[in-house]
């Protein structure tokens, strides 16, 4: 299967390159988009064969250094995220194919497309660490590429530089700790890391540079900063992998380091990660509710679910640590059903916003609105998605929510005081975190598909091509469809979980088909199957009454406007005016948020003025400081380049003298 | 799944219907004899619930398709919520549909619709509502999520039938938790219906009003439907802190007949109880400011934190 894959991966640089050379060529971009759906469909295939097969296939290269050959290896685990990847690679591409010939520069995009989806599957092949951070960098650089794909914006090129600042990072943090692991494991393919046997300092180095290095990637608080630049700046499509998939492949290595390498991290460290994932999910979903930037909100969202996945990891982890497997597998298999889910619904969402800027050039949601009217599939879409992210029943997003909700409730098993006390704020703060972030998409949708248009953009929009639709629709069937039939999904994802912890267990998560009941029926069921029959049940019954006892009659006559005319739709509530209660109840902590208003008495003709100031605490008080000081140092030690041949070779005399030095102190002192 | 319980699980959705208007009714005529005044006969809502279906459906010029489904899915996902809660009995066979956490979540299901509709018009009052609707229920919803914590902590589950049972078989007994959870669900039970003092629901002046605001739009059926799915809201917190603070009386798989008609009857003195109180505290207090709101809410939150982290040191001690 391995082979396959490669073979199947393989062919994605022959499309970058086919892009290139025929980048003079109209039809070129699509036909690339066509094609990477094509080989997106096959790896897919794989990933559901492998999750469904089971077992271990590797494959070795002989490729990379020459002490180490490359390695690649499909397990079930890699398998289920190779379904994430190639799923939302399928989606991409299928609405690419008609939107990237929309674009600017729709050569740029098709070269580096390709180039992104070969670097995410083949770090989720890789076997060796070698191969991995080769694989990561890659995906990092393309997406970069495509981020720049508008480089003549100056936000673009500044979104680009912090990204890829953010990247080194990353990667040299995860270069770390593979590094620790790979001296204790004797090699660097991950089964020497499987064995490295680390003292407990050793291990939670490893812990914490995954944690930093993955995190960064993901969009961990406080270390996504890049991500609501570079996401929105990409190409919708990309967008959409960039926030739904490629955030994913972090958390796979995160999982990997966390349950797979060297031995099972102290539970402390599971608390750690649960406080950090809940404190991501409230902050993300803050931020997101005063944007107003459509896809600048969904890139903050997309922070958020990555919160309530690491939430789901950390108790996992947790558990491990106090050894209840049971529970852990099942905490890690609502981690993963919701990384799953919140690829679907991103996916959708940012799909969404794709075709909304197709139509209207805009992503300013103050200047959309009445989209209903015009792009009627689009907003049903849309719609779902918002729904699902809102962790509302019927739809996916609300299953793995429960799920992770239920597990924190067992959380309190843990024998430890920091759990005990932790597991309740954490449960407060996802429950915040869904109740926000229904907030803030009633906002996002409300502006930009109903009320009336606010401008002329709006007024002239139409539904984008079939291609573009046809993904939307899929998406929201997939997202109905995973919340209404969940349980053949998450027994899958619990055989996979409990093969990651050690342990063979059939019934952690389901009481025959179609409960949901985590543990036991006692403890608590959810059956979507039933809730979405018996909701449409009762709909139908009221329907037929209604019809049989009331009158038919519909007139239209204009709104209620309290006996002024609101001719104008800038009388409509703003995007800004919905999140004003919110900003005022949260925002004056969270962002020290100041509203001045300065109202001219009745004899003065001059307009009133509201004045809204919000700071951006972490860029502030964090990464403001870290540039102005690496600004700083660089501009001192730019004084070196400048100094004499003479002094050039004292201080590498220098060097070498302290190197020495502390080869032999090694050796005296060992 | 035995005939017994399918049969009372569609009695209990026909009462939970049924009965809500009367409840609601009740609580205004309770109001009005402690204002002094004469007030409408409990049987009101029924009048008006008919009246508004019989009338003509206006629709704003601009209201989209999501306007008009909007209606019956709120009432569609408020009665079946309403449904699953144990009134009279435990032996309910739709019971393992939803848990504590998924009913929450279904009257969200709702709430999101509402506030949607409320924007789909384009006027500045369904935006007003709207959006301080999502600001109550971002406060409310963790604070109810908490009380479920606690109360899941207690008993070892989230499905109210099952707590029902672990209650009457005595495994709580007097719980200083049990206390405090009441206390915030209550105030969440408060805010979530929409009543004084977070929200009026007979007022109609614009800028103190939350609920009214969204539905303004809304006449004829629609607005019945809404009405409608309001009082059916009213009667499910009704018997939820009836069902899980005092289920005594409630019906149990196993027991016969008489159980049942016990449980009816307990049931029905204490939905009025509870009425008859909501009354009585809308009486004697104010309609807060809105942005009074958080202190009223946060309190709630703490409150249920509180709970559990009392139930830890009750452990401990």
């Amino acid at each position: 299967m391995t082979a396959q894959a490669l073979l199947a991966v393989a062919v994605f640089p022959f499309l970058a390159v086919l892009a290139m050379l025929a980048h003079r060529q109209k039809a070129a971009p699509s036909l690339v988009h066509a094609g990477c759906l094509g080989v997106s469909l096959v790896l897919g295939t794989i990933g559901i064969l492998s999750v469904m097969k089971g077992g271990v296939d590797v494959a070795v290269l002989p490729v990379g250094l020459p002490w180490l050959k490359a390695h690649f290896r499909i397990d079930a685990f890699s398998g289920f995220f190779l379904v994430i990847v190639n799923l939302g690679a399928v989606m991409a591409s299928l609405f690419g194919i008609s939107y990237v010939r929309h674009l600017t520069h729709p050569a740029r995009v098709a070269v580096a497309y390709p180039m992104f989806l070969a670097g995410m599957n083949l770090a989720l092949l890789s076997d060796d660490a070698f191969s991995f951070l080769v694989s990561w960098e890659f995906m990092s650089a393309s997406s970069w590429l495509l981020v720049l794909a508008d480089h003549e914006e100056e936000e673009n090129r500044k979104a680009a530089f912090t990204y890829l600042m953010m990247a080194l990072f990353g990667t040299f943090c995860l270069l770390g700790a593979f590094g620790i692991l790979a001296q204790a494991g004797g090699g660097y393919d991950f089964d020497a890391l499987r064995q490295a046997k680390l003292n407990g300092w050793q291990s939670s180095l490893v812990v914490l540079l995954g944690l930093l290095g993955a995190g960064s990637k993901a969009g961990l608080v406080p270390l996504h900063a890049w991500l609501p630049l570079a996401h929105p700046a990409a190409p919708s499509h990309v967008s959409a992998l960039m926030s739904g998939v490629m955030t994913k492949v972090a958390l796979y290595i995160l999982a990997r380091i966390l349950f797979d390498f060297g031995p099972t991290p102290a539970w402390w460290w599971g608390a750690v990660i649960m406080a950090t994932g809940g404190v991501t999910a409230v902050v993300g979903i803050l931020y997101a509710l005063i944007q107003t930037d459509l896809k600048r909100l969904l890139a903050y969202s997309t922070v958020e679910n990555i919160g309530v996945a690491l939430i789901g990891l950390g108790v996992a982890l947790a558990f491990k640590g106090s050894g209840l497997l049971p529970y852990a597998a099942l905490a890690l298999a609502a981690s993963l059903y919701h990384m799953l889910n919140h690829s679907v619904m991103k996916g959708l969402l940012f799909l969404g916003a794709g075709a909304v800027l197709h139509a209207t050039h805009e992503r300013n949601i103050e200047k959309l609105g009445g989209l209903i009217h015009r792009m009627p599939i689009t907003a049903a879409a849309f719609l779902v998605g918002a729904a699902a992210i809102s962790a509302l029943p019927p739809l996916n997003g609300f299953v793995s929510e429960w799920l992770i909700l239920q597990t924190l409730f067992l959380g309190p098993k843990v024998p430890n005081w920091a759990m005990k006390f932790g597991s309740p704020v954490v449960a407060a703060m996802l429950a915040l975190s869904a109740a926000l972030a229904a907030a803030a998409f009633v906002r996002a949708f409300g502006m930009v598909f109903l009320g009336r248009a606010r401008s002329q953009a709006a007024e002239t929009a139409s539904e984008p091509p079939m291609g573009m639709w046809a993904a939307l629709i899929l998406l929201a069937c997939l997202c109905a469809l995973l919340g209404i039939v969940p349980v053949s999904a998450t027994t899958m994802l619990s055989h996979i979980a409990q093969s990651l912890m050690g342990i063979e267990l059939s019934d952690t998560i389901i009481e025959g088909w179609p409960w949901l009941a985590p543990i036991n029926v006692t403890r608590g069921s959810y059956s979507g199957t039933v809730l979405v029959a018996s909701v449409l049940f009762l709909i139908m019954v009221t329907a037929i009454v209604i019809k049989g006892f009331g009158t038919r009659n519909i007139r239209r006559s204009p709104a209620w406007d309290c006996g002024h005319k609101e001719s104008s739709p800038a009388f409509q509530y703003t995007a800004s005016s919905f999140a004003q209660p919110l900003r005022r109840v949260y925002g004056s902590t969270a962002f020290r948020a100041k509203e001045e208003v300065d109202m001219p008495s009745p004899a003065e003709i001059r307009p009133a003025r509201l004045d809204v100031r919000i700071k951006d605490l972490i860029w502030d008080g964090l990464y403001q400081p870290l540039a102005d000081g690496v600004a700083n140092l660089s501009t001192r030690l730019n004084r070196l380049q400048t100094m004499t041949v003479r002094r050039h070779l004292l201080m590498m005399f220098l060097t070498l003298l302290i190197m020495l030095l502390v080869a032999a102190l090694r050796r005296v002192m060992p | 799944m035995t005939l017994t319980s399918i049969l009372w699980q569609i009695m209990q959705t026909l009462i939970c219907l049924g009965a809500a208007p009367l409840v609601t009714g009740f609580v205004r005529f309770v109001k009005a004899r402690l204002n002094g005044r004469q007030g409408p006969s409990p049987l009101q809502p029924y009048r008006d619930l008919a009246r508004l279906l019989r009338k003509e459906l206006v629709l704003a010029e601009n209201a989209s398709w999501l306007f008009r489904i909007t209606p019956y899915l709120i009432f569609g996902f408020t009665w079946m919520a309403a449904s699953l809660v144990p009134s009279f009995t435990t032996n309910l066979v739709l019971i393992p549909t939803a848990d504590m956490i998924t009913l929450v979540a279904m009257l969200g299901a709702a709430r999101f619709m509402i506030a949607l509709a409320g924007l789909d018009v384009g006027t500045s009052f369904g935006g007003l509502g709207a959006s301080r609707e999502m600001m109550i229920a971002s406060l409310a919803e963790p604070a109810m999520l908490m009380t479920v914590f606690t109360l899941a902590l207690l008993t070892g589950t989230t499905s109210p039938a099952r707590i029902v049972d672990f209650v009457l078989a005595g495994g709580v007994g007097l719980q200083v938790s049990m206390g405090l959870a009441l206390v915030a669900m209550i105030l969440v039970a408060i805010a979530e219906n929409g009543r004084i003092p977070i929200d009026n629901p007979a007022t109609h002046l614009e800028l103190t009003m939350v609920h009214e605001a969204m539905v303004l739009e809304y006449s004829g059926r629609h607005l019945a439907l809404i009405e409608a799915a309001a009082m059916v809201r009213l009667m499910l917190y009704i018997s939820l802190i009836s069902c899980i603070f005092m289920p005594w009386g409630i019906s149990q798989s196993g027991k016969g007949l008489e159980g049942l008609v016990i449980g009816l009857f307990a049931y029905g003195f204490k939905v009025m109880t509870l009425a008859a109180l909501l009354g009585l505290f809308e009486t004697v207090i104010a309609k807060m400011r809105v942005f009074r709101y958080a202190d009223f809410l946060g309190g709630a939150l703490l409150l249920s934190l509180l709970a559990t982290l009392v139930l830890y040191v009750s452990e401990a001690v």
